[in-house]
This record gives C-alpha cells, sequence and structure tokens, in this order.
C-alpha cells in the first residue's frame, strides 16, 4: 500500500499524464481543472453573448424584426442562466482552482477527486440546458426567475430545467466545499488567515454563501416540479399555495447569489492595483470585514427583489434600510482602492486599465443599486431597463470586467509568455467604450418608461434602444479579439519571468513561468 | 498620453456628462417625446413624491460618483511611474477609515427618513373615494368599477397589433402611440382618491403607468391594494411591467383621467350600453349574413387570437396549436362551440365567454373557413347558435 502510493506520487513529478483524455478527463490536478472551468466559462460567455446578440438584434428598431415574441423570450432566459451559471460562475471557480493552491501555498486542492466531478458535472448540466433550444415548445422562457405559475406553462423544457439547475447547483456546492476544505486547512505554515490575499478571502467567503444557499435554490425549484407532476399547490393559490412565497425562497438563494458574483472580482481587484499601483492595499483588514459584511447583508436583502408584489410596509421598510446598508461595506471598498493608487507610482498594462474601469464603472451600478434601494421610487425603477442597465454595470464592468482583468494579470504565470500588450489595450478600450455605449443609455430608457423583457416597444425609445444595440454589437465583436490574445499568449511570445509584474506580491510570483504541474510538494515558509 | 491630453479627455467627458444631465431635466415637462431620459413627474401626489426622492437621490448619487471619478483621475494624472512618482509606503489609516464608514452612513440615514415618509404615505389606502378592480390575463386587462356597473376589458389596439406582426406591411412608426394604445381606455375621474384592487387569472402580470407614480404586481388567488389621486385631466400611458408570456410586451394600459362632470357623463354612457367593450345589442339573436360574420370575426380575430395562434392560424408550437385542417375546429360543431365558451382547462386556451353572441358567431364562422379551412366543409355560426350553447 505504502509502496504503491509512493509510485503513484513519483509518477506525478513528471507532469501530466500522456494521452488526451487520461489528462483532461481524468484530471484531478488543480492547474488543469482551473484551465477547464475557465474554458468553459469563456465558451459558455459566447454562448450568452450570442444569445444577446440576438436581443439586441431584435431591439434595434421598432417592430418585431427578426424573432418571434416567444423566442425573443426564451433568449433572455437563457442568456442569462448561460451567463450567470455558465459563463461567470465557472470563470470565477476555475481562477479560484488555479489561484488558492499556490497562493496559499497548497500542493493541490484539498478533494482533487471531487474537484474533477465537480467540473464535468458542469458540461452535463448545461446539455440538458441547451438542448431545450430545439424541443417542443422551446427552451425556458419564463425568465432566469423561473416564477410560477408562468414557469409552469413552459413545455418539454420544463423538467429539464430544474435537473439541469439541479445538476448546477451540485457542482457549485461540490466545488465551493472544496475550496472551503482547501483554505482552511492547506495553508502553507506561517500562512495566517489574516495574512491570505485577498483574492483568497473573498474566495472562503463567496463559497460560505454558496453552500449556504445553492441548496435552498435546489428546494425551490424542487416544489415546482411537484406542483407541476405531483399534485403538490406550494405556488398554487387554487390549492391554498402562494406564488409569491416561490419569489420569497428563490430570492434568498437570488441575492446572496448576485453577491456570489461579485465578491471574487473584488479579491481580483485586490490583487492588481496594489501590483500596478507598486503600493500595498490600503485598510487590508477593512476589506476583510467589508466583504464579510457584505455577504451576512445579503441574506437579508432578498425583499427588495419583491417591492412590487405587496409586502406589508413594516417588510417593505425592513428590506429598504437593510439594502441601503450595503453601500457602507461596499464605499469602504471602492475608497480603499482609491487610497491605494492615491501617492502609488502606476503604470497602466491592460490588467491595472480593466481594474481601474471596475473600480469606476462598478461604482456607478453601485450607486444605481442606492436608488434602487429605495422603496418608494422602486415602485417606478422596478422591472425597467433601469434595472438592467444597473445590474448589467455590476456584472459586465463588475464580474466580467475583473475576469478580463484576472486574465490578463495572471496569463503570463499559466503559459510562460507574456501577452501582446498592444492588443491587450485595444481590447480594453474598445470594451470599456462599447459596453458604456451598450449599457448607459439604457438608464435612460428605463427611467423614461420601456419595461424589460419585452421584444418590441414604443417610439420613443427608438433612438436610445439602437444606440445601445450599436454598443452591443460592438462589445461582442470585439470579445474576439479576446480570445485571440490568448490564443496568441498560449502559443509564444516574450519569455515571462518568475515575478511577472515588477510590483507583484504573494507566493504565486516566487514559481518559475510557467508554473509546474505540481507546485509547492514542500510547504514554503510564510513569514 | 501626456498632462494635456489628459486633462481635455477628462474636461470632455465632464462636458458629456453634463450635458446629458441637463438634457435630463430639459425632459421632465414632456417625458413622452423621443431622447427621454428621467422619471416622469407625474399627476398624482405619489408619483410627486417618487420624482422628488428620485431627484434627491440622484443628485447625491451623482456628486459621490463625481467624486469618485475625480478621485480616480487626479490619481492616474498624478501618480504616474513615467512623471517619476515614486511609491508611499501607508497602507492603513484608522481615522480615515472611520470616516469613509460613518459619513456613507450619515448620508444614507438622511435618505431613509424622507423615503421612509413616502412609503408610508403610497401604504395609505384608506379614505378612497371609488374603487376600481383591476384583472390582469394572458394578454389583456380587465376593469370593473366596484361603485358602477361597469365591466369591460382593455387590450392592444387593432392598428398596432396589425403593425407588429412579424413581416407586417404597417411600419410601427405610422401608428400614432404605437404599443401604447389599447381598445378600451379606464376611464377615471380626477381629484378624486381611487383605490385600485389588483389581481390577474392566470400568471403575476404587473400594472403600470409611470404617470400614476407605481407599479403594483397582479397575483393570480390574491389581491393588492394601490391608489391614485390624478390631479390632471389627460391620457396616460403604460405598460404591464412582469414578464407574463409571450405577449408580455403587447398589453398596453391607457388611463384616461377626465373631469368629474364629464367621468359622470361617460358613466351614464356606459351603463346605458352595459357593455363598455362592444357596440352591439347583447340581446339581439336574429341571424347575420356570411359577409358580417365573416367581418366581425376577422375583427375578433385579430384582437383575441391572432397572438398565439398567430395571423394565418398556423399557431406556435405545442402550446398554441394550428387551427388550420384541426380537429377541434373542424369536427363537432358543439364541441367546437365550447371551446370557446368554456376555454380547455389545463391549458392556456381561455373561455371568451365574456364576449358577445354575434362577436363569437362571427369568429367561430372565421375560423372554420379562413386559411382554406372551409374546403373541408365550411360552415357558419348564427348568433342563436351561440345563445344556445351558453
Amino acid at each position: 500500500m505504502t509502496a504503491t502510493t509512493h509510485d503513484t506520487h513519483d509518477d506525478h513529478h513528471h507532469g501530466p499524464p500522456a494521452g488526451f483524455f487520461k489528462r483532461w478527463l481524468f484530471t484531478t490536478n488543480h492547474k488543469d481543472l482551473g484551465v477547464l472551468y475557465m474554458l468553459f466559462g469563456l465558451l459558455m460567455f459566447f454562448v450568452g453573448g450570442a444569445m444577446a446578440m440576438v436581443i439586441r438584434a431584435e431591439l434595434f428598431q421598432p417592430g418585431l424584426n427578426l424573432v418571434d415574441p416567444h423566442f425573443f423570450n426564451q433568449m433572455t432566459t437563457m442568456h442569462a442562466l448561460v451567463m450567470i451559471f455558465g459563463g461567470v460562475m465557472p470563470a470565477f471557480t476555475g481562477l479560484a482552482n488555479w489561484l488558492i493552491p499556490v497562493q496559499i501555498g497548497a500542493p493541490d486542492m484539498a478533494l482533487p477527486r471531487v474537484n474533477n466531478w465537480a467540473f464535468w458535472l458542469l458540461p452535463a448540466g448545461f446539455v440538458l440546458l441547451l438542448a431545450t433550444l430545439f424541443m417542443p415548445g422551446g427552451a425556458p422562457a419564463g425568465g432566469w426567475t423561473m416564477y410560477p405559475p408562468l414557469v409552469l406553462q413552459l413545455g418539454d423544457a420544463f423538467p429539464f430545467l430544474i435537473f439541469a439547475v439541479h445538476i448546477l447547483g451540485i457542482s457549485s456546492i461540490m466545488g465551493s466545499i472544496n475550496i472551503v476544505a482547501t483554505i482552511l486547512n492547506m495553508r502553507a505554515p506561517g500562512m495566517t488567515l489574516m495574512k491570505m490575499p485577498l483574492f483568497v478571502w473573498a474566495w472562503l467567503i463567496t463559497a460560505f454563501l454558496i453552500v449556504a444557499v445553492m441548496p435552498v435554490l435546489a428546494g425551490a425549484v424542487t416544489m415546482l416540479l411537484t406542483d407541476q407532476y405531483f399534485g403538490t399547490s406550494f405556488f398554487n393559490a387554487a390549492g391554498g399555495g402562494d406564488p409569491v412565497m416561490f419569489q420569497h425562497i428563490f430570492w434568498f438563494f437570488g441575492h446572496p447569489e448576485v453577491y456570489i458574483l461579485i465578491l471574487p472580482a473584488f479579491g481580483i481587484v485586490s490583487a492588481i492595483i496594489p501590483t500596478f499601483a507598486r503600493k500595498p492595499l490600503f485598510g487590508y483588514s477593512s476589506m476583510v470585514y467589508a466583504t464579510a459584511s457584505i455577504a451576512f447583508l445579503s441574506f437579508i436583502v432578498w425583499g427588495h427583489h419583491m417591492f412590487t408584489v405587496g409586502m406589508p410596509l413594516a417588510g417593505q421598510l425592513f428590506f429598504m434600510y437593510a439594502t441601503m446598508l450595503v453601500a457602507v461595506p461596499t464605499g469602504v471598498k471602492i475608497f480603499n482602492w482609491m487610497a491605494t493608487m492615491w501617492q502609488g507610482s502606476m503604470t497602466f498594462e491592460t490588467p491595472m486599465l480593466f481594474s481601474i474601469a471596475f473600480v469606476l464603472l462598478f461604482t456607478i451600478g453601485g450607486l444605481s443599486g442606492v436608488m434602487l434601494a429605495l422603496a418608494p421610487v422602486d415602485l417606478q425603477y422596478h422591472d425597467t431597463y433601469f434595472v438592467v442597465a444597473h445590474f448589467h454595470y455590476v456584472l459586465v464592468t463588475g464580474a466580467v470586467f475583473s475576469i478580463m482583468a484576472a486574465v490578463y494579470f495572471w496569463l503570463p504565470k499559466w503559459t510562460g509568455h507574456m501577452y501582446d500588450e498592444k492588443l491587450g489595450k485595444w481590447h480594453f478600450w474598445l470594451s470599456t467604450i462599447s459596453v458604456n455605449v451598450l449599457f448607459f443609455p439604457q438608464h435612460f430608457l428605463g427611467l423614461a418608461g420601456m419595461p424589460r423583457r419585452i421584444p418590441d416597444y414604443a417610439l420613443q425609445f427608438a433612438e436610445f434602444n439602437m444606440i445601445s444595440s450599436i454598443g452591443g454589437f460592438v462589445f461582442g465583436l470585439t470579445q474576439l479579439l479576446f480570445v485571440y490574445i490568448i490564443i496568441k499568449c498560449v502559443r509564444g511570445g516574450q519569455k515571462a519571468t518568475s515575478e511577472v509584474w515588477e510590483g507583484a506580491r504573494g507566493l504565486e510570483w516566487t514559481l518559475p513561468s510557467p508554473a509546474p504541474y505540481h507546485t509547492f510538494e514542500t510547504p514554503p515558509v510564510v513569514k | 498620453m501626456n498632462h494635456n491630453k489628459l486633462t481635455t479627455v477628462f474636461v470632455a467627458s465632464t462636458a458629456l456628462l453634463a450635458l446629458l444631465f441637463s438634457a435630463g431635466a430639459a425632459a421632465e415637462t414632456d417625458w413622452r417625446r423621443p431622447w427621454g431620459v428621467n422619471l416622469p413627474e407625474g399627476v398624482t401626489s405619489l408619483s410627486q413624491v417618487a420624482y422628488s426622492m428620485h431627484m434627491l437621490t440622484f443628485w447625491i448619487v451623482t456628486v459621490i460618483g463625481i467624486g469618485v471619478f475625480a478621485g480616480v483621475f487626479y490619481s492616474v494624472w498624478r501618480f504616474r511611474k513615467s512623471q517619476g512618482a515614486k511609491p508611499a509606503t501607508w497602507h492603513h489609516s484608522t481615522a480615515v477609515e472611520i470616516v469613509w464608514t460613518a459619513v456613507p452612513f450619515l448620508i444614507l440615514l438622511g435618505i431613509a427618513i424622507p423615503a421612509t415618509q413616502a412609503m408610508i404615505k403610497m401604504e395609505d389606502t384608506g379614505n378612497y373615494d371609488m374603487t376600481i378592480k383591476v384583472t390582469g390575463y394572458q394578454w389583456m386587462w380587465e376593469y370593473e368599477y366596484l361603485d358602477e356597473d361597469i365591466q369591460f376589458f382593455s387590450r392592444l389596439d387593432r392598428d398596432s397589433d396589425r403593425a407588429r406582426q412579424r413581416n407586417s406591411d404597417i411600419r410601427p412608426r405610422d401608428v400614432e402611440h404605437y404599443l401604447l394604445n389599447v381598445d378600451n381606455p379606464l376611464v377615471v375621474p380626477v381629484n378624486t382618491k381611487i383605490r385600485f384592487l389588483l389581481t390577474a387569472n392566470d400568471v403575476i402580470h404587473s400594472w403600470w403607468v409611470p404617470e400614476l407614480g407605481w407599479k403594483k404586481d397582479t397575483i393570480p388567488g390574491f389581491i393588492n391594494e394601490a391608489w391614485a389621486d390624478i390631479q390632471e385631466p389627460g391620457t396616460y400611458r403604460g405598460q404591464c411591467a412582469e414578464l407574463c408570456g409571450r405577449d408580455h410586451g403587447f398589453m398596453p394600459i391607457v388611463v384616461v383621467a377626465k373631469t368629474q362632470e364629464d367621468y359622470e357623463a361617460w358613466v351614464a354612457e356606459q351603463t346605458e350600453d352595459s357593455n363598455g367593450d362592444v357596440a352591439v345589442d347583447e340581446d339581439d339573436l336574429s341571424d347575420m349574413d356570411m359577409d358580417d360574420l365573416m367581418a366581425v370575426g376577422e375583427d375578433v380575430y385579430g384582437n383575441q387570437c391572432m397572438a398565439c395562434h398567430q395571423a394565418g392560424g398556423e399557431g406556435m408550437g405545442d402550446m398554441f396549436p394550428a387551427l388550420v385542417g384541426s380537429d377541434k375546429v373542424l369536427g363537432d360543431r358543439d364541441a367546437y362551440k365550447s371551446v370557446l365558451i368554456d376555454g380547455i382547462s389545463g391549458t392556456t386556451m381561455q373561455s371568451f365567454a365574456n364576449l358577445s353572441n354575434q362577436e363569437l358567431a362571427g369568429v367561430l364562422t372565421y375560423v372554420r373557413n379562413a386559411w382554406g379551412n372551409d374546403e373541408d366543409g365550411g360552415d357558419e355560426f348564427q348568433p342563436a347558435d351561440v345563445e344556445a350553447a351558453r
């Protein structure tokens, strides 16, 4: 037994196993799985992006020009599901897989086989979900929020949607348990909790959120399933149930979920800004406490998605106050990043550009969030394009921009080559300009009265919709450049040093570039 | 970039922002014109409360936003390595951190107080003068005046409906109030506290007229309350705001506010002709000729059926079956009538018993004869046939 273990151990020293399937299908290596997660996220980013292009093309001018309203609803629903569960979450999990072990000085994740299974459930879940596009009645079209009774009108897609959500939830939970186990058990000697990089902290907290709320979503969709097929009436008023109860349960999951999509971004930006400002992160411990506060508050603000359902006054006031409080720790983070830049010595490589854009544009999304928190005015904003603009500012220029920043930042460590800086800057400027052309006018559309999730609109909304669509097309096309830059960097380029960036701090930058297949088999000592 | 270039970019972007905000201010009075960028001030006391809360918060967050942008841009301009900036080494300051935790908290407190007052006012549905019950359907609204004998349905107007079909030869731009016009608007008096009771028949909808200042979900099996006191006569348009299926984008709301005298005249008119929806005599069971039946039927089909069953009766997927060559349409006459009068339970096919005998006779005849259906034995239905089947 001991001998066998020892042999296996020795084999691994030579690098990845030969053979494509043996390498990628059976891999338990955190770097391989990190790469798989990120490639999957990139693929889904384009699948969801193609759906967004259909949406913006249909909305380019008034009238139903390209698609049927039912198909349009499928696109808005699937765009959200694909981007959230297929794009952003796997991309962040991939970054966690690749980076957490090398940032805390661990040889791998704590549960490597669970890691493999958690990843391979994702393609399975998405085969179920995307297959619905080709089924009678089409894909889910009742919104990603799956509100009954509307969701119960789905055709054959309904059970596939439910089981896809279950599988994606199991995948996320397993990935998160693995992250928690790794961070709590496998830190190198001397790596106390308050010495961990903020990306690790952000993911520790995010992983707890996922473990806490994914089962709630699973419960909610299972109740939908039994309502549809087994005669229960959880959400059916005629049987003594309540359709609004689904919304309460869904948003008890859904609000922490949106912080699941942004907390890792905070960690990424907190790594990049100090590097290029050549100055330590301002207020490390307040960053940790702010992240934890945001995570705590995320559990008690779900009602702000439901100000129009007819909650009691006391409920509305409670959710309004709690939501407004979120602005305090979030503000602390923004100010800390600004203070980090203050009196630094900054250079503006692509990761830094994306991070600065993140700080500014996420601020716009955060400030419109304060407006949305106000219950009496949310009765106007709710379910309009103002909300669409708000959450795309936090999710695209927030979460997605942070992922892009992270890719440029760590790509030299992964590939051993520097990416093409000139093309990276082109990617940044085209993305940043077009994304604002895309989403800024949507604030105006919403305030002027355009509801969300409509395939056609009244004439006074024509101008801003056309501008928004043009921004959307440019933003979409620009992302092809991103893929080209990544491929180019994988294939070759200027050799990267171990440190890569002049101001880089942290264990991963002590490793050679590219990092060997196995790292920190002997734990480093952190002083 | 050198300093000058950066300064130019900064000045230009500030100017652009200022321009957008001033455009917002200019658009306040006439929000429906193109390029509208702001909430309407509206015509009810609640909409004005919402509007002033909105503007207060907007200016506060704008000032904070400009502060953040200015801080970041200044750092980017001032602390650049290429300009020889040397990095400082400090990394925390308890005093500063306390300040930027406490100050935002106090600002939020300042916003929360008026917001609480506004919310209390919004929920105060007592002391109302009249009550209107709003029921959402896929995809139209039903209005019932609980103090009068008035009830009717309100749907997208025919012009918009024709123009919005795919491959329609009518351009949306040629239709007045495209997608924001209905066949029967909700008529209400001004300066009256109207209580709305909102519910739905099938899925959740949301009743929203921006100039009334709020939206409220209509939920099957539950009744929500809201209120409005419209201060100026006029026509106010809105839409369903909660995704409710295929034609969610096509169930507008039109509220016509009239002076008390005009409103009373309207009520008198409605109660004479008890069905506000259709100008036909309910009791008239005399036969109609085939041309009249087909003409009435085509109109009813366009208003009621086309959204799901499509312009050519080709249907859409399993949920909205084709009517061309359909067994249900071309089979037993009584079963066919029952589909319209009773609906088909467990599907989205609702009952259309609310339509008049003439309208039902028309649409039954039309569907049985249109699109080549007459080849398989088209025949006609008369109002008396419908009455007999009720």
